[in-house]
């Protein structure tokens, strides 16, 4: 009976550290990408020893071509190699806890203020910057995705679907994802 | 219902979006068109914030989006809808993460998915253009100039190339202001 519950409050401290760490890291991780790799290294790896660093270099391949957002899919991952299905699950609520409180604090007084004459030259300014930022991504995808010809011909494709046609993202995702393994399968 | 409705967007969201924050955006619009949810206005601004806000891009705009629909409640069930999908597929690739990822069949479906996400960002991101540098019909040249003055910063200069977004997002703001855009 003792034993059992030391085993069980053992496994709530885990959980309860996975929780403390992966909201730090939700904290602190800014824009996401490379940045957040740094990060998880630092906490993850040579803070709390959950992983190794090619453990979590592969989990980060995999996060990024796996549906859904990259820092969740790597906290899911970690979570779950160090406490199971249920630590993959506290992980994951964990890193998108500060998101929550912040944006929505954060929704709530721009509502109130989003009449203001100068916050809406703050903000047209801002789209702007979003306009550049956006393209800046795009190069860089863009130059990871686009390898040879056959990538290329999605890309436009895909790009003039999604700019003429008013159908769901999700029709491009299905078909591109069929069109390059009959590429690629036929290829090898 | 409406929670329901707000569950299951984010769900398919998270589903479908290949490629990190920004491959979120083309879901985004598709929710503004066909809900009255939010603009494709509050969009554009709902991006600055998410990348100048700590968290990632995709779980800021998802929260966001939520509690532009519905509030405190709307934001929560919006980012539990978003990370539904991850949790569920994780955890169970987790399980033989090497047999996936040497999969060829996986590889292939990246192979053409890679390039298509790529498409959708830049279709959403030519949305944001045109809500941003035209006033109907009309060039709006201090948005032009400041977008040109930004890539420039962003890409030909190597002192500022390194900077975060968050600098650049609070520079415009600031030109914003002063310019009155």
């Amino acid at each position: 009976m003792l034993m059992k519950l030391k085993i069980l409050m053992s496994k709530l401290k885990i959980l309860i550290e996975l929780f403390i760490t992966f909201s730090k890291i939700g904290a602190v991780t800014f824009g996401g990408g490379y940045a957040m790799l740094m990060i998880l290294l630092r906490e993850i790896v040579q803070n709390k020893h959950w992983a190794t660093e090619q453990e979590l270099t592969d989990y980060y391949a995999i996060a990024q071509c796996t549906p859904g957002v990259i820092a969740v899919n790597v906290a899911t991952f970690v979570g779950r190699k160090t406490a199971g299905n249920l630590g993959g699950i506290i992980a994951t609520l964990a890193v998108v806890f500060p998101s929550v409180v912040i944006i929505s604090l954060l929704a709530g007084v721009i509502k109130a203020y989003a009449s203001l004459e100068w916050v809406k030259n703050a903000f047209a300014g801002v789209r702007v910057c979003v306009c550049v930022l956006i393209f800046n991504a795009v190069i860089k995808l863009f130059n990871k995705a686009i390898i040879d010809k056959k990538t290329l011909i999605i890309y436009l494709l895909v790009l003039a679907g999604a700019m003429t046609l008013n159908i769901s993202p999700v029709v491009f995702v299905i078909l591109a994802g069929i069109a390059g393994i009959i590429l690629s399968v036929k290829k090898s | 219902m409406m929670y329901l409705k707000l569950f299951l967007e984010f769900f398919n969201t998270g589903l479908f979006a290949i490629g990190g924050g920004m491959a979120t955006l083309p879901f985004l619009y598709d929710i503004a068109d066909r809900t009255n949810w939010f603009t494709r206005h509050q969009l554009a601004d709902m991006i600055a914030v998410s990348e100048s806000t700590p968290g990632p891009i995709g779980v800021n705009m998802a929260t966001y989006a939520g509690y532009i629909t519905s509030g405190l409640t709307g934001s929560i069930i919006a980012t539990l809808g978003l990370i539904t999908p991850s949790i569920i597929i994780i955890l169970i690739i987790g399980a033989f993460l090497y047999a996936f990822r040497d999969n060829k069949y996986v590889n292939g479906a990246f192979y053409g998915l890679r390039p298509a996400s790529s498409a959708m960002i830049t279709s959403a991101g030519l949305i944001v253009a045109h809500v941003t540098f035209l006033n109907g019909n009309n060039l709006n040249f201090k948005a032009v100039a400041l977008a040109v003055i930004l890539l420039i910063f962003t890409h030909a200069i190597k002192f500022t190339r390194g900077l975060h977004p968050v600098f650049w997002i609070a520079f415009s703001a600031i030109v914003g202001i002063i310019f009155k855009f």
